[in-house]
């Protein structure tokens, strides 16, 4: 069953979200664990086109109606090409089942698990760059592109990822996975829609990180508006700073910091955040982004409104 | 990044091939006379401790006879540096310095690879070699995949004007360096300073190691208990919160306890976030109205609700605490019934006093606040659950509201009952723990609300009695999801006859000897 979307605009019908579209054809990698199974309802439901499973051991079973297999080549080879894997294996078995999706052809990977080792990370990141594949995670809730599609975890259930997003012109990257819903949802409350919302993970070395994700927003016909919910630790934002600088990224910016009041040296929970010195400080963060521009809340409150001054600055609908 | 000692790092570099200092580790003074002895030559005293500048701090002394050494080592042992007091000490041969070099390994997230850091110059941290020789620190990313090659070393090293022996040698050394961290999963390793010595030999000084807290599993031999990055060692609490984290992957469950003792002045909150970025934002929202947090906590990612459960009897294990705060991002994906489920069952056998605001916003937000409304009434405390339309900071106002109107004194750590159900109860085994019936109790009942109530659907009514619909093996290996739904269903509409006992190692214990340490008259704990 797949949802359509009440209201596509014209423009948002036809151009191609920047990792994701309704006709994207998905696997879910450990599609019969718990996980897996109920966030393979959520994205089906959602309008995913969710069109194989892999556990290896399990193949020849059903889960919501999507065909289980033993290997990625073998889910391929039954259900034709695929363009993303959503991972849910447990965080020990990531690298070899990333691999292999990499290995198969596909071109995205979204990988949910935490407590990935690093070094694995770096062994995907290394062999996606070989391959010409990009990732997302690990450590991500995933991303949504409203009225489109859904990959991963974001919003829980399709009820309430339809109440939360909508279509629309900002685009959303977040190191926070919860933090990449709320500041969603209170864009959708103020009437300002999302064209893709990524929670670009928590962990120290991810994937696609913001300078990724910022880059494509810019390529992107609806984005027109970045929000960025930023944190302490790693060198992610002062590298969006690099790319306004060198006028690589146009469109504008809106930005928060999470961790003003951690200490140095002590993690909070994201492993990710940890500061090093003075290195991805709180301070040198905010400084550095405003210095090319960068509108910087201090409250995640406030980036309804601003979000909304820069649109209507801009002209043009925000849904 | 969990850290280990200097001999530790040590000991790996020389199984690797790396040549260090000839020495040994020791706790007493009378060992490290022996190892002096061993040596035969004046030796260096070094405290084992996580903290940079020991040299500044006095923890680094020198000795030219066995005697020396043990007087030594007596200032040295016992000593309290930071937040470490100094019980291990490590005992090498002097070297006979001709120049020192850097060598490091860190992770470069930005080109997503290892980084390969030398320096002609040593002995200072890197930073002020950065600040005073740029020019003699040259880097490269290693391939992950193809591994560290000697050549790009030697090509790496003599950038430096590093030539002839040491050039070989440097570069034999740091290829085998970059192995055994890969190896071991360093998050980060540096050897500040390699010492080339006036016979030409190089050895590895100092060195320091951290090992990626995901990646510790595969390294028990390290003996690391808590993998998190602490410029202290783990509280017993800490261990206590980190074997539940170890053993139950569902979820995360991170804690920090940010007070060693809360006095009953302290305006300090027991804080459970959830989500990274939600947590830190609710953290700053309580810290702006003047509480102290007692303990961080994060529990995310869709926990289940046993897990939930054991940090909130964590959190409550601290006295004192005025109030317990739970809040995260406010539109959380988690499935939020089961963190209110957890909080049900921890607060209701604690018989919470101090009162809660829990923010339980996100998917299923509704039920979530309708479950802690509905069964959190019978408890002294005052409990008030929020969704996601109410602000971290009227949150933490109401938070202060509750506390002043109450005047609590704060709260009273309880002993943890010994369970002992009598044998012939019907039980099994669910994943971490034991799901108890008492079946003569289901005759009353009238709605057999515990069968609709298990989400998983392992419960069935067999001759009017609740009972196990799977396989014991499979309820064990986790079909029983431990949502905790039977419990709180029979407890509170029907007759109290579901218990489901999830042991927390070592808590007990903890709890008993804060009550008697605190006040060994106060009768706390025996009034259960």
């Amino acid at each position: 069953m797949v949802w359509i979307p009440r209201r596509i605009s014209g423009r948002i019908g036809k151009a191609m979200s920047i990792l994701v579209d309704a006709a994207s054809r998905v696997l879910v990698q450990g599609i019969t664990g718990r996980e897996g199974m109920v966030r393979t309802q959520l994205m089906k439901d959602y309008g995913t086109t969710v069109v194989a499973g892999v556990t290896p051991g399990k193949g020849g079973q059903n889960v919501c109606d999507v065909p289980v297999y033993d290997s990625v080549e073998e889910a391929w080879q039954a259900s034709g090409p695929l363009d993303i894997s959503v991972v849910f294996v447990p965080a020990m078995l990531v690298k070899n089942a990333a691999l292999e999706a990499i290995a198969a052809g596909i071109k995205l990977v979204v990988i949910v698990p935490d407590r990935v080792p690093i070094l694995d990370v770096l062994e995907i990141a290394r062999f996606a760059d070989i391959k010409g594949a990009r990732f997302v995670g690990p450590n991500t809730l995933g991303l949504v592109s409203p009225g489109k599609a859904v990959l991963g975890m974001i919003g829980g259930r399709a009820e309430s990822a339809r109440e939360w997003f909508r279509p629309g012109p900002v685009g959303v990257t977040s190191r926070s996975g919860g933090m990449t819903s709320a500041i969603s949802y209170y864009l959708t409350e103020a009437g300002i829609g999302q064209s893709t919302i990524v929670h670009v993970g928590g962990d120290a070395v991810v994937g696609m990180s913001h300078p990724e994700v910022v880059a494509s927003f810019q390529e992107d016909e609806q984005t027109r508006l970045i929000v960025m919910f930023g944190e302490i630790g790693t060198t992610q934002e002062e590298r969006v700073a690099d790319l306004i600088e060198n006028g690589n990224v146009t469109k504008p910016v809106v930005a928060y910091i999470g961790g003003k009041a951690a200490k140095s040296g002590t993690r909070f929970s994201h492993a990710g955040a940890i500061v090093e010195g003075t290195r991805g400080s709180h301070a040198s963060k905010v400084e550095r982004l405003q210095a090319v521009g960068v509108q910087v809340v201090d409250s995640i409150a406030d980036i309804p409104q601003v979000a909304a001054q820069l649109l209507d600055s801009m002209g043009g609908k925000n849904e | 990044m969990a850290r280990i000692y200097e001999y530790q790092s040590k000991n790996l570099l020389k199984k690797g091939g790396v040549p260090t200092p000839q020495g040994e580790v020791a706790s007493t003074p009378e060992e490290a006379r022996a190892v002096a002895e061993r040596i035969g030559r004046p030796v260096v005293i070094k405290m084992q401790v996580w903290v940079t500048g020991r040299a500044g701090l006095g923890g680094i002394q020198f000795a030219d006879s066995p005697e020396e050494a043990e007087a030594k080592a007596r200032e040295l042992l016992g000593k309290k540096v930071k937040n470490f007091v100094v019980d291990r000490i490590l005992v090498e041969e002097k070297l006979d310095i001709e120049a020192e070099y850097f060598a490091g390994l860190v992770i470069d997230d930005a080109q997503k690879c290892p980084l390969l850091v030398f320096s002609s110059v040593g002995g200072t941290g890197i930073e002020e070699i950065a600040r005073t020789h740029p020019e003699k620190i040259t880097k490269m990313p290693v391939d992950i995949l193809a591994g560290l090659r000697e050549y790009q070393v030697r090509n790496l090293i003599r950038k430096t004007g590093i030539t002839g022996k040491p050039l070989v040698q440097l570069s034999s050394l740091l290829t085998r360096f970059y192995k055994v961290a890969h190896a071991y999963d360093a998050r980060s390793a540096e050897m500040n300073p390699l010492v080339l010595t006036r016979d030409g030999k190089i050895y590895a000084a100092d060195c320091h190691f951290t090992v990626d807290d995901y990646a510790v599993f595969r390294h028990p031999d390290l003996g690391i208990e808590v993998a998190r990055e602490f410029d202290r060692p783990p509280t017993e609490l800490e261990k206590i919160a980190y074997q539940v984290e170890e053993k139950d992957h569902r979820g995360t469950f991170y804690f920090l306890q940010m007070i060693d003792e809360v006095s009953p002045q302290d305006l300090a909150i027991g804080f459970n976030g959830a989500g990274g970025g939600g947590s830190m934002m609710s953290m700053d929202a309580v810290l702006g109205r003047g509480f102290k947090l007692a303990n961080y906590c994060d529990t995310s990612g869709n926990p289940a609700a046993a897990k939930v459960y054991r940090a909130a009897k964590i959190i409550l294990s601290q006295p004192h605490i005025k109030g317990y705060f739970a809040s995260g991002s406010g539109v959380a994906s988690q499935e939020q019934y089961h963190s209110a489920r957890g909080l049900v069952k921890a607060f209701y056998e604690e018989q919470l006093e101090i009162p809660g605001v829990i923010r339980l916003g996100g998917n299923f937000e509704e039920k979530a606040i309708e479950i802690l409304g509905t069964y959190l009434k019978g408890i002294p405390g005052e409990v008030e659950g929020y969704g996601r339309d109410d602000s971290p900071e009227f949150c933490a106002r109401r938070m202060e509201e509750l506390i002043h109107a109450g005047e609590s004194l704060g709260h009273r750590v309880r002993s943890i009952e010994v369970l002992s159900p009598p044998a012939e109860r019907y039980s099994f085994e669910i994943l971490t723990g034991n799901l108890f019936i008492d079946q003569d109790k289901c005759r009353d009942c009238q709605s057999k609300g515990c069968v609709e109530a298990c989400t998983a659907g392992i419960l069935a009514i067999e001759d009017g009695r609740a009972a196990l619909a799977i396989s014991r093996e499979d309820a064990k290996r986790g079909k029983c999801t431990e949502c905790l739904a039977c419990e709180i269903f029979c407890k509170f509409h029907e007759q109290d006859a579901i218990f489901i006992h999830l042991p927390i190692p070592g808590l007990k214990e903890y709890r008993d000897s804060l009550i008697n340490g605190l006040d060994p008259a106060s009768d706390l704990g025996k009034d259960r």
